[in-house]
């Protein structure tokens, strides 16, 4: 365990640390921590914070074309969510001691990252409804672990992120019944939907867990509760008897049900195909990134406007006395 | 309640300052820390904590603080700074015969 030799009584602050985390206890802001501990969360809390944000985009790309005002409304609404989930993150975040612009610089420059999952196009309405179910619901079942890990702000963003979240995959599995339940063609584009959302939301629960480098550690510290493959087999668990209610097809030649284990056994992930995204080359990487910053950098007059109004009421606007 | 503001450190130049937000999630409720917002002036970081934290009509009152306007006790002086838990304090203390009924 790394710790900072500067910081006085440091084993006993380490010490004291341990003896939270042991008995269960949250970490708070301002409790002493070891550097590597601030630094693992910063990095986690900041990817998840940058993939809230940069997930409203796969969305909003249907929000002019939702089939109905109902469903147009509702997915503003829950576009507003992914807004506002960024939000909080990026709060908890901060308490442990980086900038809000620091963050965004770290993103825009490509040196934090965000879920690999959006890095994929939304080609139909049903993606919508895909997304929801398939990438909400992956999601959802990393998120439940988290609202018990062992920083207090994290765990209370968690908290009131979940809350919202179960509306999302809601309304991503209601789409996805009407759809399976229409004519031929809507039927067709779900399956699609499906068959091309599928393995992109196994993976996204991260590395399996000889490859994941954060894991040990992170299970040690009560960062993570349980590791990437316990989390996806749960996610396989829950999801597949729905695609069954659905009448959709899993593309997953080797799924099969094992009654000796009581779970899902499925087949191979892709992991080249996986860290060939995270490196950068999904089908839209550039493009999400590139976005974000032009939207940055076209909201710089507003930020700048907003600080020239507050400095002048707050040294006084000179009346007009004419 | 201990406050959660981002470090001391000095923000950014031309930073957006940090302000903290409670809500009162109804009548007859205190207010209650939700996390924080940053904005220009205080009207429009009210406005910002009303979008942010209560979306689902989880508020009927916001409080802002500036963050950097929070005192906050040291986090370190935990078991000297604060009294010990007397037991002599509750009322599960003392013994009161049955004869005496509720007490």
């Amino acid at each position: 365990m790394e710790q900072s030799s500067t910081v006085p009584n440091g084993s006993a602050r380490e010490s004291h640390f341990a003896a939270l985390l042991s008995a269960g206890e949250k970490i708070e802001p301002r409790d002493w921590m070891p550097v590597a501990y601030r630094r693992t969360m910063i990095r986690q809390i900041a990817q998840h914070a940058h993939s809230e944000v940069i997930g409203q985009q796969p969305e909003g790309n249907w929000i002019t074309r939702a089939p109905s005002l109902a469903r147009k409304a509702i997915l503003v609404a829950k576009v507003q969510d992914e807004a506002g989930h960024g939000l909080y993150l990026y709060s908890a975040c901060e308490t442990l001691g980086i900038s809000r612009d620091e963050l965004n610089e770290l993103l825009h420059q490509g040196r934090q990252k965000y879920s690999s999952i959006f890095n994929y196009p939304t080609l139909s309405w049903a993606d919508v409804g895909a997304i929801g179910w398939l990438v909400d619901g992956a999601a959802i079942t990393n998120q439940v672990t988290l609202t018990r890990t062992s920083y207090g702000p994290y765990a209370r963003a968690m908290v009131r992120i979940c809350k919202e979240e179960s509306f999302h995959q809601r309304q991503g599995f209601e789409i996805m019944t009407t759809l399976a339940q229409g004519s031929e063609a809507q039927r067709a584009m779900a399956q699609d939907a499906l068959d091309r959302w599928w393995w992109p939301s196994l993976a996204m629960l991260g590395p399996p867990d000889e490859q994941s480098t954060h894991t040990d550690q992170s299970l040690q510290w009560g960062i993570k509760l349980e590791t990437n493959d316990e989390i996806r087999q749960r996610f396989v668990d829950q999801t597949v008897p729905q695609a069954h209610f659905l009448g959709l097809h899993v593309p997953d030649e080797a799924l099969a049900w094992n009654e000796g284990r009581g779970h899902w056994d499925f087949g191979d992930i892709d992991w080249d195909a996986f860290w060939e995204v995270v490196r950068g080359n999904g089908p839209c990487n550039h493009e999400r990134l590139a976005h974000k910053v032009q939207a940055w950098q076209d909201g710089a007059w507003v930020r700048e406007a907003g600080l020239a109004y507050a400095a002048k009421q707050a040294h006084g606007a000179p009346r007009n006395s004419a | 309640m201990q406050h959660e503001t981002a470090s001391p450190a000095t923000p950014a130049v031309g930073a957006n300052p940090l302000w903290e937000v409670f809500v009162r999630a109804k009548r007859g409720l205190n207010h209650v820390h939700a996390g924080s917002v940053h904005a220009p002036d205080a009207a429009t970081a009210l406005r910002h904590a009303r979008d942010v934290y209560t979306r689902r009509a989880e508020g009927v009152s916001i409080w802002l603080v500036a963050s950097t306007a929070i005192v906050a006790s040291d986090p370190d002086a935990q078991g000297d700074w604060f009294e010990d838990d007397k037991p002599y304090r509750h009322p599960t203390f003392y013994t009161v015969s049955d004869e005496v009924g509720h007490l």
